[in-house]
């Protein structure tokens, strides 16, 4: 199957959230939809985001649901490369918060 | 008064009938299944209105190919009037221009062919009806004048034992024996001795010993293993936004794995929440394999079944506490009843759906295929007719946003109809639309209205990912539709959500998010299920679950 691939840049409004330096986290892989891996990185407080996925003609709802995920999040200075198996928008939204939190209590 | 006139046609046909179907005839009412098709022949003329037994499970089948191999010149030109069209042989007869006329309920796997016999005009449509619709017309204006029906075992006396899966025998060898009728019976096997008498001999007229047991689809069960965190969520939302909330204690669940996930939480997050005893204690249900975890703990009080369901036979023996059995033990089904049921004593439908609209009008329907609506009308609407008062339903009423301006200061209570929808299923395809498919089918089938299955009006709760919409209590049409828009997430009706407006309708509670539910998402995981693979089911049952064969995956 072709594998089809978007990429965007977000910026959490106001106060950013930004992780310590020198940290990564690959998450939530054994769920089997998704694979998540989130990386620091100095991008003046942006947030880089890259979807291998094998789905076509939802780039637009891809947008809206990492737009809404890092404006609730305020994160910042970080790469998001997501690995998606068919998953629905609203799974994507779960697994990146459970990434989120497996993340913060790997750092914590 | 006109002293000439015959008042009993109907009987001296019969007994007509009868008489020149006597050669085949072996012992008692029995006859070989080699003459089977020359009965057939004999006790069926052309333009009658015929009833092959094709439930929502149990199938006539051998007498449905039987009938296929009649001889046209004799045959011809029947009107079929029966609840499921569910083989390749009750569309066949059509192919083969032995039937011409068609009324029916439901045509689950042969949606796709029917819809393309219809338009070839190989099929005349009367009417698709829900099966309490159908039964009723049974009685009125579609009377059988002959029924092909399917039974476990008889007696040479014409006695049957439909035991598991009774279903719909009853009420089609009602209909067509009392009205003059004449009733053909295929079993397993005929016997001397039957375990008990579901239908007395003297309301049958021939009996036939399939050459192979009756056709029987395991349609109600779901394997644990394959139920998602997401499902696990929506379930978690239902129970603490809708059956808790409204303490239901007598319903019904449609199938399908939201339920599923729903009876399986019931031992663990239900119990956690100390809802046992507050709700689901009585059921108008199928017997789920996914129920036995809430059985074993004591959730239950009582559930009557449509049908039967494959491997649960020596389960239901061994608890006839909960569920309606025999003197012999043995499960007695009974869909009528249970449609009933469904009408006047539950308080509340929970099932799933293809297609909602934005306003709330649901559709199983898609353009190439017509589905028919089986029994979820029955149970998914709002009975205009109930008087009775409970709790939930006082309740439910109570919220009503337009009651008020339908009946004054007077109070009236409403069924709770829910729908659990995922904003997107497999492949992206949106669960919420801006216009149903059912417009298209219409078209297409020259049927009279779009298949809705439910309408928006009785619909009273949307529960997906995204939130709870309390429908029934929004003040207009427009409020309706905001609601709809707020939990339909990313699809085309979801993105025209307007925050101001969503904030305002989770002030009124119209809608709740998981989070005005107190329940955080990421924690929603298959962990939390009672059971999480059939062997899980079976071990909870002690043993006396016994699984079809491809659901055994150990």
């Amino acid at each position: 199957m072709a594998l089809h691939e978007i990429s965007f840049m977000f910026h959490a409004e106001g106060e950013t959230d930004i992780f310590p330096r020198e940290w990564s986290h690959t998450g939530v892989v054994g769920s089997g939809d998704l694979e998540v891996l989130m990386k620091q990185a100095d991008l003046s407080g942006g947030v880089q985001v890259k979807i291998v996925t094998p789905v076509t003609g939802f780039d637009h709802v891809w947008e809206k649901v990492l737009d809404k995920f890092v404006r609730e999040t305020n994160l910042g200075d970080l790469i998001i490369e997501i690995n998606d198996n068919n998953s629905t928008p609203f799974i994507v939204s779960m697994r990146l918060k459970q990434a989120l939190i497996e993340a913060k209590e790997g750092i914590g | 008064m006109e002293n000439n006139k015959v008042w009993n046609s109907l009987k001296r046909d019969r007994i007509n009938r009868i008489k020149a179907a006597i050669p085949y005839v072996e012992i008692g009412k029995v006859v070989s299944a080699d003459n089977a098709v020359s009965l057939l022949e004999t006790v069926i003329k052309p333009y009658d209105k015929v009833n092959i037994e094709g439930d929502n499970q149990k199938q006539a089948d051998f007498l449905s190919e039987c009938l296929c191999q009649v001889n046209r010149d004799r045959v011809h030109d029947l009107h079929i009037v029966q609840s499921s069209i569910a083989l390749s042989s009750h569309l066949d007869v059509f192919e083969k221009r032995i039937a011409r006329k068609m009324d029916y309920s439901f045509s689950g796997p042969q949606a796709g062919r029917m819809a393309s016999m219809i338009k070839e005009g190989k099929i005349e449509l009367g009417a698709i009806h829900t099966y309490l619709e159908l039964y009723g017309r049974y009685f009125i204006d579609l009377t059988p004048r002959v029924a092909l029906v399917a039974g476990m075992q008889a007696d040479r006396n014409g006695n049957l034992y439909t035991g598991f899966n009774t279903e719909d025998t009853p009420v089609i060898v009602e209909a067509t024996k009392f009205k003059q009728g004449i009733v053909i019976a295929q079993v397993n096997e005929i016997v001397d001795q039957l375990p008990r008498v579901d239908i007395p001999g003297d309301w049958v007229d021939f009996v036939i010993e399939s050459p192979r047991p009756f056709y029987v689809e395991p349609l109600f069960t779901r394997d644990p293993a394959l139920i998602t965190d997401v499902q696990v969520l929506r379930a978690m939302m239902a129970i603490k936004g809708i059956y808790a909330e409204y303490g239901v204690q007598r319903l019904n669940h449609g199938v399908g794995f939201d339920t599923a996930a729903i009876e399986l939480l019931l031992p663990t997050y239900g119990e956690e929440l100390g809802l046992k005893g507050k709700i689901c204690s009585y059921f108008g249900l199928n017997p789920h394999p996914t129920m036995i975890p809430a059985i074993e703990s004591g959730w239950v009080q009582n559930i009557h079944c449509f049908g039967g369901e494959n491997g649960m036979e020596n389960y239901i023996r061994e608890r006839s506490d909960i569920f309606f059995v025999g003197p012999d033990d043995s499960l007695r089904s009974n869909r009528a009843f249970t449609q009933i049921a469904g009408h006047y004593a539950l308080d509340m439908f929970v099932g799933g759906t293809l297609q909602i609209d934005k306003y709330g009008n649901s559709s199983t329907a898609t353009e190439s295929r017509v589905a028919g609506f089986g029994g979820a009308p029955n149970m998914g609407c709002d009975p205009r007719g109930r008087r009775h008062a409970s709790g939930s339903w006082l309740k439910c009423g109570s919220e009503n946003g337009i009651q008020s301006q339908l009946t004054g200061d007077l109070p009236r209570g409403k069924k709770l109809v829910v729908q659990i929808q995922e904003t997107f299923r497999e492949k992206m395809a949106p669960g919420f639309v801006e216009k149903l498919d059912a417009w298209e089918l219409a078209e297409t089938a020259k049927m009279e209205l779009p298949p809705v299955m439910i309408y928006g009006d009785d619909l009273t709760h949307i529960v997906t990912e995204e939130g709870i919409a309390y429908v029934h209590k929004a003040e207009s049409l427009a409020e309706r539709m905001a609601a709809i828009r707020a939990i339909a997430g990313y699809t085309e009706i979801g993105m025209e959500e307007k925050p101001e407006e969503t904030k305002e309708l989770r002030r009124k509670g119209i809608v709740k998010t998981p989070e005005d539910l107190d329940i955080d998402v990421t924690k929603a995981n298959r962990n939390m299920l009672a059971a999480k693979s059939v062997r899980d089911l079976v071990k909870w049952s002690g043993g006396l679950y016994n699984p079809p064969a491809r659901f055994r995956n150990w």
